[in-house]
């Protein structure tokens, strides 16, 4: 076990450097040279040199590429080019409203559909099941933007049951703005969860100790609860902690429309003010997070079922 | 006995499928939309004027006008040949790299697979709508910039698939078999092994499909898609500012016209895996 975690920890090391390696590429490569229109057009070439050296642009391409890496490591990011704070700043400032908005939204959506998809499983194969699933599939169908437009226009504008845009901090304060953004994240969510839930609980339905319990003469609801879903929850579990980094990386379109100052929302607006090192900082951030909740992923799986050989 | 081949049999209880069969249906007409537009034959006046700006459904403009008088369905019609042509081009990019490197990584296994499998989980390890941002911001704004992002991003799920399922394949009979009259790796791999994993690509190119629709229409509402030319994104990014006025036709049409094709590919992109893999049936 131990090997194997120290294996899977040394891997992360290769990973790191890609992820470092591909965003060096886009951003400082491919990119190019900022400084013009950081400047304007009336730039003098000294002011260009300047801030080419104030930004570590005049570096060697290596070296440059080391300052990613390391970024990745240190979370030192620089400055913005927009509000020239110290982006490290403005992801901590951003990090409460996101998570104020995305733990309960997850939390709900992710008990709300394992519930679901046991009933569904229950039911299989019988008319509230296609049912169901006809709704997950349709649901998805639809565009989170319409959504998000639709019930921000009934719900708050129209009905007046929600505040329409905003947030405040500290709790309870924040709750009449997260409210509706949440719900919008649990109707969003249902879809793939139950869709997803419903695979592993049937995978396991079909199990010999299933048949077994049954010829013991457990009732159906027993067998359900006491046996598949303690086997189905390994899966989930790994499905459930790889979606916390998407937590982190807050919720985009929701924050942006309900005007939340999360890091969703800081980073639409660093892309409307063409502001690259917070779109930078947080792709590198993102996939730190990612790749660390994978690698929790993996050990716990191994942990909760010694069956996976630890290659 | 008849002797059916995969194809004919997978066909055979898809066109059985009521559901999967209309899907197919709204599909083909779709791209026989875009096709016609992308030809000039259809909707290629979609911006004149009409009539008033903003007009409500009616027999004449099936979804109204918009602020500018033009007629929403043309405009429609123009999104879905940008749509499509998402689709299509992501999946021309990703097809090719994720069948190449997936198998060769499935076949050939040791340093290549473990380069391969480093690739793959790096590009997998950046979420993928910051990939996107990243892409396309860099790239610069248009719809060429969308096609590199979503081809950059949906080659991951399919190499993987495909190197998972080719692992299986190597060591069965009939590969040993061909290896036996002479064949070679390569022959081994694109004429034996690579038709009984192509099913693979079918699945996963439906379901990539609508996820590169959805994406389009996401990164066009940012600003960061098709410029000067309507998109179903762009057309909810005007509806932002109408609902507030009572004008919801751009919303809905957008939305139902995104609506049936995303709808038509997830329930193809199932009933394709249970016709083509009936290992997997009703999971």
């Amino acid at each position: 076990m131990l090997r194997f975690i120290l294996r899977r920890l040394l891997y992360l090391i290769p990973v790191v450097l890609g992820v470092s390696l591909i965003i060096f590429v886009l951003f400082n490569l491919i990119g190019g040279d900022p400084t013009a229109v950081l400047l304007g057009k009336n730039a003098t070439a000294r002011q260009m040199n300047d801030l080419r050296e104030q930004l570590g642009l005049n570096k060697s391409l290596f070296a440059q590429y080391l300052d990613v890496v390391k970024s990745a490591f240190t979370f030192d990011f620089g400055r913005s080019w927009a509000t020239k704070q110290e982006i490290t700043y403005m992801i901590k400032q951003g990090a409460y409203p996101s998570l104020c908005l995305t733990i309960p939204a997850f939390v709900i959506s992710t008990v709300l559909s394992m519930i679901i998809a046991l009933v569904v499983a229950f039911y299989r194969g019988k008319g509230i099941d296609l049912f169901i699933r006809f709704v997950c599939i349709a649901g998805m169908s639809i565009s989170a933007l319409a959504y998000i437009l639709g019930f921000q226009y009934f719900f708050a504008y129209q009905l007046g049951w929600f505040e329409i845009s905003g947030f405040e901090y500290g709790f309870p304060d924040f709750v009449p703005y997260i409210a509706l953004p949440a719900i919008i994240w649990i109707i969003l969510s249902l879809g793939p969860d139950v869709r997803f839930f419903r695979t592993i609980i049937l995978d396991e339905i079909y199990q010999d100790y299933v048949r077994t319990a049954r010829a013991k003469g457990l009732s159906e609801v027993s067998i359900l609860l006491k046996h598949v879903l303690r086997n189905a929850m390994i899966p989930v579990i790994t499905y459930v902690v790889i979606q916390i980094p998407f937590l982190i990386l807050g919720a985009l379109l929701l924050e942006n429309f309900f005007s939340i100052p999360g890091l969703g929302g800081l980073t639409l607006n660093a892309l409307n003010s063409s502001d690259f090192p917070v779109i930078k900082a947080m792709a590198i951030l993102s996939s730190v997070v990612y790749i660390v909740f994978s690698l929790i992923s993996d050990i716990l799986y191994t942990f909760a079922d010694p069956r996976v050989k630890l290659k | 006995m008849k002797n059916n081949s995969l194809w004919k049999d997978a066909w055979g209880r898809l066109v059985q499928d009521r559901w999967a069969l209309l899907s197919l249906i709204i599909v083909i007409a779709y791209g026989l939309v875009a096709l016609l537009s992308a030809t000039g034959l259809i909707a290629s006046n979609w911006a004149q004027e009409v009539g008033a700006s903003n007009l409500p459904p009616s027999g004449e403009h099936w979804f109204g006008t918009d602020i500018f008088g033009r007629d929403v369905l043309q405009k429609l019609i123009r999104g879905t040949q940008i749509a499509m042509s998402v689709g299509l081009a992501a999946s021309l990019i990703a097809i090719p790299i994720g069948v190449v490197l997936g198998a060769l990584a499935g076949y050939f296994g040791g340093w290549v697979d473990d380069l391969i499998t480093w690739l793959y989980t790096t590009f997998s390890s950046i979420p993928n709508i910051m990939l996107l941002i990243s892409i396309t911001m860099i790239l610069g704004k248009g719809i060429f910039s969308v096609y590199v992002a979503l081809g950059a991003t949906s080659w991951v799920t399919l190499c993987r698939l495909i190197r998972g399922e080719v692992m299986k394949h190597k060591e069965r009979e009939y590969v040993q078999a061909a290896e036996a009259i002479g064949g070679g790796h390569l022959r081994k791999l694109f004429l034996h092994i690579l038709p009984n994993v192509s099913h693979i690509v079918i699945i996963n190119t439906s379901l990539q499909f609508q996820v590169a629709i959805k994406s389009e229409v996401i990164l066009s509402y940012l600003g960061l898609g098709v410029q000067g030319e309507p998109s179903w994104g762009t057309m909810i990014d005007d509806a932002k500012l109408e609902l507030a006025r009572g004008v919801w036709w751009q919303l809905a049409g957008a939305t139902l016209a995104m609506f049936f094709i995303v709808l038509a590919f997830n329930l193809l992109g199932d009933a394709l895996r249970d016709s083509l893999d009936p290992k997997l049936k009703g999971k």
